[in-house]
Order: structure tokens, then sequence, then C-alpha cells
């Protein structure tokens, strides 16, 4: 009979300790990284309510036999889902994982070893529970090494690729048969501005906005500037180029020379056209809005990344009867821009500027592709709104940025 | 000549505008310590560029002095300014030239915070008269969508202060569901679109079919 009593306490014992150690421990190289880190995972308790109160430590080792030391990695890194690397399943939302980078050795003073590449780590993780008790758990191992692509940008190679060759394949189609382009307003007035500067015998403004030649909208106005700069030349319009960052100005001096010298102009190119005004926001502000006081030119052109100083510009401008032409992709700006100038390219059109007004087939065939491709998002968010609210969330995973 | 000036930037814009596509995707760390000293070039080149945005800045306001053109007076701030501040930053609060540079105290700091950030703030501080008169001049309700702009405006403008609230309870609701769907619905329009054009631009320029921004056309 105390044989057996022995028995039934043993079981129940270990009964016990395998409900409250960690279960279902893993190792793993952590996905998408640059190495040095490999990810624990176990299972989610389903005896405790809040896993706040379990305190888990994770002991790390580089022989399966020991001995075994603290790891240290992030709290915050103690998650229960992660849908960038364990998807959107059911499944993972019942694990617990945490990214190991380096353990500490209790020396004097203590040493902090980081995880090295194709090296064999051993792994325990122990629950300390509310009430004094440690249970450690089955000993895992796992090999941290580089990875070549990052998996949770998988949806985003894939979409980028399609979308790349949609404008691809249009651009291919256009130079075999004529494409139908949608007027942009903003563009077919640029040569009646800039005539309008001609007649008059002043000069035309050309600001860029703040952001530095990195930005695809400061590369696009650049586009802009050299079919601006060409007209100016054939024209004999004086050009005023304003910059506010130096990389900027070197490349916009450059595009106008040489928008000058295929306009056959070499001589009306005056190296005093394109110039530094400020580096600081506001400092450009007020320099700019000296100018157009002051010379009073018949056409402003503003095009690129615009901050506050955008209703400045435009306001000053709007004073001085300038016709002005803004195309900003900043949001925030457009309504200043659309209340205060004659024309604004919103948006893509900004992008859209240089290829139309070049007319040349392979670049309104990148347009064309542009179009098709919001077409293809119209279509996705139509279907993805219809399948959201009836609680099938696949299309909102495959388009989520992770 | 023509290699150096059409074909080598193309591929120079061909090969790390690819470099700049992959890097994103992959996280080993050759890719990643690319993308840093590509980074580093490109502070490099910044750093010349400053002397040649400086060298600009000068010749600009040199020129207007000379010819004592209209505020040419103000030009010569420019000269009186660019000196000052380049003692300060050499005195650098007692410390000199070859320390790092003191942003706590010192002439240089005093300078930037009693001088810059108030003239910055005034200039700033203008925006709200201007955003009256363009207000003024766009809520006048000659079609109907300047019409509906009006009525908008005015919800979201009385919603937003509590004078809305206590007119009725629906304005601050009815200003907040302007801001939230119609507003966020077209903000988001235009961000779309916004993103296809950089992924076409991008495309245009690394493929070489757009090349304005080499000067001229596509010849």
């Amino acid at each position: 009979m105390r044989y057996f009593l022995c028995c039934i306490t043993l079981v129940l014992c270990a009964a016990q300790v395998y409900a409250q150690q960690p279960t279902g421990v893993k190792a793993e190289d952590t996905p998408n990284d640059s190495g040095g880190s490999i990810t624990v995972i176990w299972d989610y308790p389903e005896s405790y309510e809040k896993i706040e109160q379990i305190r888990y430590v994770i002991y790390v080792s580089e022989s399966e036999n020991g001995p075994f030391h603290a790891a240290k990695y992030d709290a915050a890194n103690l998650q229960s889902t992660d849908p960038g690397t364990f998807g959107h399943g059911e499944e993972t939302y019942k694990k617990i994982f945490a990214k190991v980078s380096a353990y500490i050795v209790p020396t004097d003073p203590p040493e902090r070893i980081a995880i090295e590449n194709h090296k064999t780590y051993y792994v325990q993780v122990t629950a300390h529970l509310p009430s004094g008790g440690s249970f450690p758990s089955a000993i895992a191992s796992a090999e941290a090494y580089q990875n070549f692509f990052n998996q949770a940008k998988t949806n985003n190679f894939v979409i980028g690729t399609i979308f790349s060759l949609i404008i691809l394949i249009s651009i291919f189609l256009a130079q075999k048969r004529e494409l139908f382009i949608r007027r942009i307003a903003g563009l077919e007035a640029l040569d009646e501005a800039l005539g309008r500067a001609t007649e008059m015998g002043k000069p035309v403004l050309f600001a860029h906005g703040l952001h530095p030649m990195g930005s695809v909208s400061t590369i696009a106005a650049i586009n802009v500037l050299s079919r601006v700069a060409q007209r100016t030349a054939e024209f004999n319009t004086e050009l005023r180029v304003a910059n506010n960052d130096p990389v900027v100005m070197a490349v916009s001096q450059e595009v106008v020379k040489e928008s000058y010298l295929n306009a056959g102009r070499p001589d009306a190119y005056s190296e005093d056209s394109v110039f530094m005004v400020a580096t600081e926001q506001f400092s450009y502000a007020a320099a700019l809005d000296g100018m157009m006081v002051r010379d009073r030119p018949a056409t402003n052109i503003m095009m690129g990344y615009f901050y506050a100083e955008s209703l400045l510009l435009a306001e000053t401008g709007a004073s001085t009867g300038a016709i002005q032409i803004a195309g900003t992709d900043s949001y925030t700006q457009l309504p200043f821009f659309i209340t205060t100038c004659d024309y604004t390219l919103m948006g893509e059109e900004l992008y859209a500027a240089s290829a139309y007004l070049a007319r040349e087939p392979r670049l309104l065939g990148s347009l064309k592709g542009q179009d098709i491709g919001k077409a293809a998002l119209l279509i996705v968010m139509i279907l993805g709104t219809l399948l959201a609210t009836l609680e099938i969330q696949t299309l909102t995973h495959i388009f989520a940025a992770y | 000549m023509l290699f150096l000036r059409r074909t080598l930037p193309l591929i120079i814009a061909f090969v790390l505008g690819m470099i700049g596509i992959l890097v994103f995707y992959i996280p080993h760390s050759g890719a990643q310590a690319l993308e840093q000293e590509l980074t580093k070039w490109d502070r490099i080149v910044a750093a010349f560029a400053l002397v040649l945005g400086i060298y600009s800045l000068m010749r600009l306001h040199w020129n207007r002095v000379r010819r004592q053109q209209a505020g040419w007076a103000y030009s010569s701030l420019v000269f009186v300014g660019f000196t000052v501040m380049f003692i300060f930053a050499l005195y650098n609060d007692g410390h000199g030239p070859f320390n790092p540079q003191v942003t706590e105290s010192g002439p240089f700091v005093w300078m930037f915070d009693y001088v810059q950030v108030p003239a910055d703030a005034t200039m700033f501080s203008i925006l709200a008269f201007f955003i009256a008169s363009a207000a003024y001049r766009t809520f006048r309700a000659r079609t109907p969508e300047a019409a509906i702009l009006l009525v908008s405006a005015i919800i979201v403008m009385i919603g937003r202060v509590p004078i809305g609230g206590l007119i009725s309870d629906s304005i601050p609701e009815l200003s907040q569901w302007l801001m939230a769907v119609p507003n966020l619905a077209a903000k988001r329009g235009i961000l779309l679109g916004v993103s296809l054009g950089i992924v076409a631009t991008s495309l245009r320029i690394i493929f070489g079919i757009e090349r304005s921004y080499l000067g001229g056309g596509e010849e």
C-alpha cells in the first residue's frame, strides 16, 4: 500500500512538473537576419491565464552537458506572434519565442558572449513561477547563420516585381503602337507660362523643395527642370534655379548646362542661373520670397517635396501676379498649392511630368504602366474590402508590410 | 567623351540602382556592409558639394553687392553672418577647431539659439496670415466644388475647437468623420499613386529610359 501511494505521488508530481515546464521547446536560426542570433520557441502555457506571471529564463551552452548560462535577450522580443516570420496560422498564436544574440558568463566582471555563426548552441528554457518553483525544459540546439533573402519581404518582392513587369511591358508595347495618355493641365500650361515670361522679358524661377538628391521626388523635379531649361534656352528666357541642397545644386547646374547645350544655346547658359540660397528651411523660404518680390519673375515653378514653406512661397508668388505651376507628392502641402497656384501636379503627376513633356513613346509607356498598376490596385482594394467584410483576411495579409 | 558623359553615368545608375533594390531584400552582412559603404560615399560627396554650395552662395551675394542691385545691403549681411559664425565655429567655446564641436554652450550655440531660431520662428508665424488670406480667396463659393470645400472646412474648423461641441455634439463627430473617412481615403489614394510613380520613375532611370537628369533629351 505504501509503495502504491509512493508511486501515485511520484506520478502526480511528474504530471505537475510536466504541466508547468515549458513544452515544445525548439531552437532555430533566427530567420531573415544577418546571423549572430538564434530563436527559441516554446508552447504558450495553457494552465496560466496571465503569461506575465511566469518569468522565463533561457540558458545557453556550447555543450549539451553544460555549463548553461543565462541568455541576454530583449524582453520586448518575448512575443506570442510574429506574422512576418511565422505567418498568420492559428499555430503561431500558441507559441512564444525569443531572439537570443548573446549570453552572460558569470565571471567577475560578467562576460557577454555573442552568438557566433556556424556554431551549435544548446538551449534550455526555465519557467520561474510566482510560487517560487523553477521548471526547466528539455534541451534543444541550433546554429546561427546569415540569410540571403528576407522572407518576410516576399510579398513586397512579388508585388514590386509584378508592378515593375507591368511598367516594363507597357514601355515595350509603347514602342509598337501609340498609347492614349490622359491630359495633364498643369503640364499643358507649361509652354504658355514660359511663353508669358518670354513676352514680359522677366525670368522664370524654379524651386526644388527641401528633399536631398536621394529622394525620388527631387529626381523627378530635376527631370522637369531639364525640360524647362530646354524650353527657356529655346525661348531665350532667363531661368533662375534656387537650391537649398548643395548636391541638388551641383546636379541642377549640370542638367541646365546640358539642356542649354542640347538646345543649341550653350552661350545663353550662365553659371549664376543655378545657385544656392540657404540650407535652412525658413531661410530658404525668406530668400525665395525676397526674390519673388524684388525681381518679380513672370513664372514660378515649384516641383519636389515641400514642407511648411510651400504656402509662404506660393502665396508670395500669387501676390506678385506670377503664373505658378507646382508639383508635389507631399499630400499635406497639396491643399496650399491648389489654393494658391494656377496649376498643381498632384502626387504621381509629378513623376509623370518629365515623360509627359518629352512625348517620347517609351517614357509615355511607363505612364500607361502606372495607370494599369493603379487599376490593378483598385480591383485589389474592392476585393479586399469585400473579403474583409466577410472576415476573410487572406488578401489583407498578402498586402501587409512586415 | 560620349562614353564618359552618357554611357558611364547610365551604367553607374543601373548598377547602383539594382544594388539599392537588392540590398533591401538581402539581410546578409555583406549586403548591409555594402549599403553602409555607399552611404559613406554619399556623405563624402555631400561634404564636397557643400564647398560648392558655399562658393555659389558667396558668389551670388558678392555679385549683388558689387553691382549694387536692389537690396544689396542685405547681401552684405550674408558675409557678416558667415564670417562671425565661421570664427565662432573655429573658437568652439574655447576648445579650438580640432576638438568635437561643443553643442551645449558658447557663442556659436548662442547665435543659433537667439538669432537663427527666432528668425525661423518669425518666418513660420507669418504662415498663419498666409493661411487666412489663401483661405479667403479659395473659400468663395463660386462653384459647387468650392462650396463643398467651404462647408467641409467650416465643419472641420468649428469641430476642432471647444465651441463646436457646445453648439452640437454632432459637429466634432462630423469633423472627425470628414478627417477619418473622405480625407484619409483621398490621402491614401494619393499615396498609392505616388508609390507607383516612384516605381515607374526608378525603373525609367535604372534602365536608362529616362535620361533627362543627365541634361537634355533621350538622344
